[in-house]
């Protein structure tokens, strides 16, 4: 686990770098860039799909779910037609004060971004979660980061700035109320909520 | 010698909270009750009626014993029971280890109750002085907080916060499993609880204005998150930030006009100062990383702050204005987070978090020394008390959110039961003279 770990934060960082490049604007005002990174990362997002396809994408995701989270299924979405089992994941779980996406929430992401590329006029609003531990509103900025992440990820997949929308709500909605290392593990999350 | 202190209650201020229920929160000592003042409050004589909506005596006691620094004696220890300066027995106190005697009458005349109570010093055996207090029967627990006050500022010598409110946030699971959130405003002991805003979806970070008069809050009754400042007379309010992203974490600058807030429109979140007059804007942090949990010094001339621009979450200080460095203040502990300056300048309390756990610690800018307050492992939201005195703050207890007052000495700890369900945010208001 702790190598895949790490070859997640050295695939995303070259697109988190280009994508954040330091010119201070922000990332859903500044189109032309997008367009770059798009390209750019394209070798990055292959070797996603590639990985995917040795995963046997959706069996694993679940699998790799249930060996992080325990015994609780991820989050599905009601009432969608859909064929793929990715698809229907739609949270995604994040480390302890990290925004980073973690690997096995890829082909996940990649599902979302490619239903949404093909339903353009389908919406979503991506919100981001964190665990109770540490002060409120540093809480709301550090899960605005994760639902940021995956904005992200789909904006660089192909998705439209307009059809996603982030809010933070931080620890305020926790989707587990306990007080355990499982709890916060299943709060720190980011959600991928179709309108 | 003898002080005449009357003090003509009943006015505007307690209309606001004329509605309020019974209270929900009390306080109870879990630690620290050491080298207390003894001291002895004679059941108070009625005249023209033959019942009080609200025991004035106990209210006054509860008080005192709850600041943790005076024990009372029990009723039925009392050798007799004076209710006017002549029939004070000084022996009868002083046989029983008392330092201190109180006696009160409240006379009901018309819709009023006159309430006069007489303060004693029983090693000295003088009267330190006498309070006269005329409120309706909708503010005689204000009324005892103001006695309660006189009390402690006479023996004490610093002024009591009996009379101060409180804010906090409580979520509670309804009949229909729906969340519903509330912004309470109540006395600084949890009595005449109000709740002043209601929403399914979350409330957060209330923060009083200087003069005790509004509160600014997040809400995100939209579905996005936004600043409000409620009027508590008028119960009017004004959305005064709604930008893209966060708007989160107001904090009222000394002189009452503007806020500081964190947006989050520019990409990530900075801290902003909103003028209220006019809504304007100007952005005062620019990094790359989170700047939230804006607070302001005393004299309006710097600005606090959390800002993981280190990493790890760290306070930091900024000229107000804009012009200037930022200078980092903690370096110990790799979590430091929502400072808030004391009322004279000189100390910040703060969440510190480390192995898994998150106290309340207190930093002395003189000495740079930092001192834990509490043992809690997910204490947070710690707000001074307006004499500087004691730190409110929201910790966990058996599972369930609830808030605790701890001396910042560290010392004394109490907390307040509560029946709301979770509570946690408090925010403490200035004493308002």
């Amino acid at each position: 686990m702790n190598v895949n770990k790490k070859l997640v934060v050295s695939c995303l960082m070259p697109i988190f770098l280009s994508a954040c490049a330091g010119d201070g604007i922000p990332f859903w005002e500044d189109e032309s860039p997008i367009v770059n990174v798009s390209a750019e990362t394209g070798a990055e997002s292959q070797a996603y799909l590639n990985d995917n396809t040795q995963l046997e994408e959706g069996v694993i995701v679940d699998k790799v779910s249930s060996v992080a989270l325990g015994e609780q299924q991820t989050g599905r979405m009601s009432g969608f037609s859909t064929d793929s089992e990715s698809l229907a994941s739609r949270t995604m779980y994040f480390e302890y004060d990290s925004s980073q996406i973690r690997k096995e929430f890829i082909p996940v992401l990649e599902s979302h971004g490619l239903y949404l590329m093909n339903h353009p006029n389908q919406t979503v609003i991506l919100e981001g979660h964190s665990d109770e531990r540490g002060s409120r509103e540093y809480n709301i900025a550090l899960a605005e980061q994760r639902a940021k992440s995956v904005y992200k990820m789909l904006q660089l997949i192909g998705v439209m700035n307009h059809q996603m929308k982030v809010i933070s709500y931080g620890e305020e909605k926790p989707s587990n109320f306990g007080h355990t290392e499982a709890s916060f593990e299943r709060n720190r999350r980011a959600v991928v909520v179709y309108q | 010698m003898m002080k005449q202190w009357p003090l003509y209650l009943g006015l505007l201020l307690f209309n606001v909270f004329s509605i309020g229920a019974q209270a929900e929160l009390t306080i109870e000592i879990t630690e620290g009750v050491q080298s207390a003042h003894k001291i002895a409050l004679v059941p108070f004589a009625l005249s023209n009626t033959e019942e009080i909506p609200v025991n004035v005596r106990d209210i006054i006691q509860a008080d005192l014993m709850g600041s943790g620094q005076f024990s009372a004696l029990d009723k039925a220890s009392m050798l007799s029971t004076p209710t006017q300066e002549s029939e004070v027995n000084y022996r009868h106190w002083a046989v029983t280890g008392q330092d201190y005697l109180v006696i009160g009458e409240i006379k009901k005349e018309q819709a009023l109750y006159k309430i006069q109570m007489e303060l004693f010093d029983v090693v000295k055996k003088q009267q330190l002085s006498v309070v006269n207090v005329s409120v309706e029967a909708r503010s005689l627990r204000m009324a005892a907080h103001h006695l309660s006050d006189a009390i402690y500022q006479k023996i004490i010598g610093m002024e009591g916060v009996f009379s101060t409110r409180i804010a906090y946030v409580t979520s509670n699971i309804k009949a229909n499993k729906q969340l519903q959130y509330d912004l309470y405003v109540a006395d600084y002991d949890g009595g005449n609880a109000v709740s002043i805003a209601q929403s399914r979806e979350p409330i957060m970070s209330p923060a009083w204005s200087p003069n005790g008069q509004h509160l600014a809050y997040v809400s995100f009754e939209n579905k996005v998150s936004e600043i409000f400042v409620q009027t508590l007379a008028s119960g009017q309010r004004k959305s005064v930030a709604k930008y893209r992203g966060i708007n989160g974490s107001p904090a009222w600058a000394p002189n009452g006009k503007q806020l500081a807030i964190t947006l989050s429109k520019s990409g990530n979140s900075d801290i902003y100062v909103l003028t209220l007059a006019n809504l304007s804007l100007r952005q005062l942090t620019h990094s790359w990383a989170i700047d939230t949990e804006a607070a302001w010094s005393p004299d309006g001339k710097s600005i606090l702050f959390t800002s993981n621009r280190g990493r790890r979450p760290q306070l930091y200080v900024i000229p107000s204005d804009g012009k200037g460095e930022v200078e980092r203040l903690t370096f110990s502990g790799d979590y430091n987070a929502r400072g808030s300056f004391s009322s004279d300048g000189e100390k910040i309390v703060m969440v510190q978090g480390g192995k898994g756990s998150y106290r309340i610690a207190l930093l002395d800018r003189r000495t740079e020394n930092t001192t834990i307050l509490t043992q809690g492992a997910a204490d947070e939201s710690p707000s001074f008390s307006p004499n500087g005195q004691a730190v409110i703050y929201a910790r966990r207890k058996a599972g369930k959110e609830i808030l605790s007052l701890v001396s910042t000495d560290g010392v004394r700890k109490q907390d307040i039961k509560n029946t709301l369900g979770s509570v946690r945010e408090p925010a403490w208001a200035a004493k308002v003279q």
